[in-house]
């Protein structure tokens, strides 16, 4: 159809100090129309004091199939951890 | 956060050893009451309940904007309308929610669109029956959100992540739906006698509809034929049977009602003190699967309504359209 618009996602900051989080999707012609269907959907009990919002096709993202290998890297270097190292007990502010 | 999960979905299931493959994976997740993703591999039979239960969750949310609406212009008072417009916006809202999420399994949401409009795909059959007076705003608030909601609190814990998420942003928003709707019958229950008569009537005609809306029993002859219960509890799209949630509701209700001074309309309604619960009268099944199949007192109606409106607002879908293409070209140039 002629008249669909665009898929939209829209990112939420809930209060100032919050980072932005994802609140859903929507569709509109434009980005400053998406903007206004966005307070209109996703902040109408006052979830949000910035919002915004990103053309769903322009997101590139990681796969759920390859999440083994992809994420593999990290899984054998627990030393990256501060709870792996050993210190004697009675050291403070360690 | 229910858009797309940003690609295709992984399972094309070709070869009876992928099929495999995708069941065993998601039997490994579903196992271990880990929520289902988007991009995920799923059983085909997965995907297509999902679609047709959240397209048909959207569709109600958006049909039921109607009856309401039709009272905002003769709300009774100006706190009473601007309570009225929030709760219909919210609908529209909760429609939106539900169209997002099940636009994340791969259908577009014009498709769904197109199918509730051609009657292929259906909506709650609460939604049509008529409201007569204002009461039936207020029965409406209490009984069908009060009735929704049992629905959709253990849907926030459903298997599908995007429908879940949508569910536990909307049951947030459904609580006022609910108390608003009391607030109503309770002031006409202690107004004038003609209040009063009107807040009975109203609960006379919509308790039993409401008892509908859990759908068909799970057993017995009036069950739906090839019902889906045991399926969709392996799932975890269930989490209690229909007519679990229907007793809950009329345990919940009952003292409401006393409450509220009003008879519900059932000779059979008496607590059963074995049982722990309120026993009540048979459901009038056919009546149900009539109103269901287009034979209720506003299906035309709110059909019809629902085209017209989509149809009217096609030329401002279209300019939005144009104007965003102008404004792309013009910046291009700049
Ligand atoms: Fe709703
Ligand atoms: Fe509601």
């Amino acid at each position: 159809m002629s008249d669909n618009w665009p898929l939209w996602e829209v990112f939420v900051r809930a209060k100032r100090g919050l980072a932005h989080v994802h609140a859903g999707s929507l569709h509109a012609p434009d980005a400053e129309l998406a903007l206004r269907n966005a307070r209109d959907l996703y902040t109408r009990r006052q979830e949000g004091v910035s919002i915004w919002v990103i053309r769903s096709q322009d997101i590139t993202a990681s796969s759920p199939d390859e999440r083994d290998s992809f994420f593999d890297p990290a899984g054998d270097k627990v030393y990256r951890h501060a709870s792996f190292y050993e210190v004697p007990e009675d050291v403070e502010y360690l | 956060m229910y858009g797309n999960d940003f690609g295709e979905p992984l399972n094309a299931a070709e070869t009876a050893d992928y099929a495999d493959a995708v069941q065993e994976y998601f039997d490994g997740l579903i196992g271990a009451d880990q929520r289902i993703e988007p991009r995920d591999a799923m059983p085909d039979g997965y995907r297509r309940t999902l679609i047709r239960q959240i397209a048909q969750h959207a569709h109600s949310e958006i049909i039921g904007m109607q009856p309401e609406g039709n009272w905002i212009t003769r709300a009774p008072s100006l706190r009473r309308k601007a309570i009225l417009m929030a709760k219909v916006q919210d609908e529209a809202g909760h429609g939106l929610y539900l169209y997002s999420a099940a636009e994340t399994l791969g259908v577009d949401r014009a498709e769904l669109l197109d199918k509730l409009h051609s009657g292929q795909q259906k909506y709650s059959s609460i939604f049509n029956y008529p409201t007569l007076t204002w009461a039936d705003v207020g029965a409406i608030g209490w009984l069908v959100d009060g009735a929704a909601i049992m629905n959709q609190v253990p849907l926030c814990r459903c298997s599908y992540g995007p429908y879940a998420r949508a569910m536990i942003r909307v049951c947030k928003e459904e609580s006022f739906h609910q108390r608003q709707g009391f607030e109503i019958l309770w002031t006409l229950s202690r107004g004038t006698e003609e209040q009063q008569a009107m807040a009975q009537d109203a609960a006379d005609r919509w308790w039993w509809p409401s008892l509908m809306m859990f759908g068909p029993p799970d057993t017995g002859d009036a069950a739906a034929p090839g019902g889906h219960t045991e399926q969709n509890m392996a799932w975890g799209i269930k989490r209690f049977t229909n007519d679990d949630l229907r007793q809950k509701f009329v345990d919940m209700t009952v003292p409401q009602a006393q409450k509220l001074g009003l008879v519900l309309p059932d000779p059979d309604l008496r607590w059963n003190d074995e049982r722990g619960h309120w026993d009540f009268g048979a459901i009038d099944w056919d009546e149900f699967w009539r109103v269901l199949k287009g034979d209720g007192p506003c299906n035309e109606q709110r059909l019809a309504h629902r085209r017209r409106a989509h149809d009217e607002g096609a030329w401002v879908r279209e300019a939005a359209n144009a104007h965003a293409a102008r404004q792309a070209a013009r910046q291009e140039v700049a």
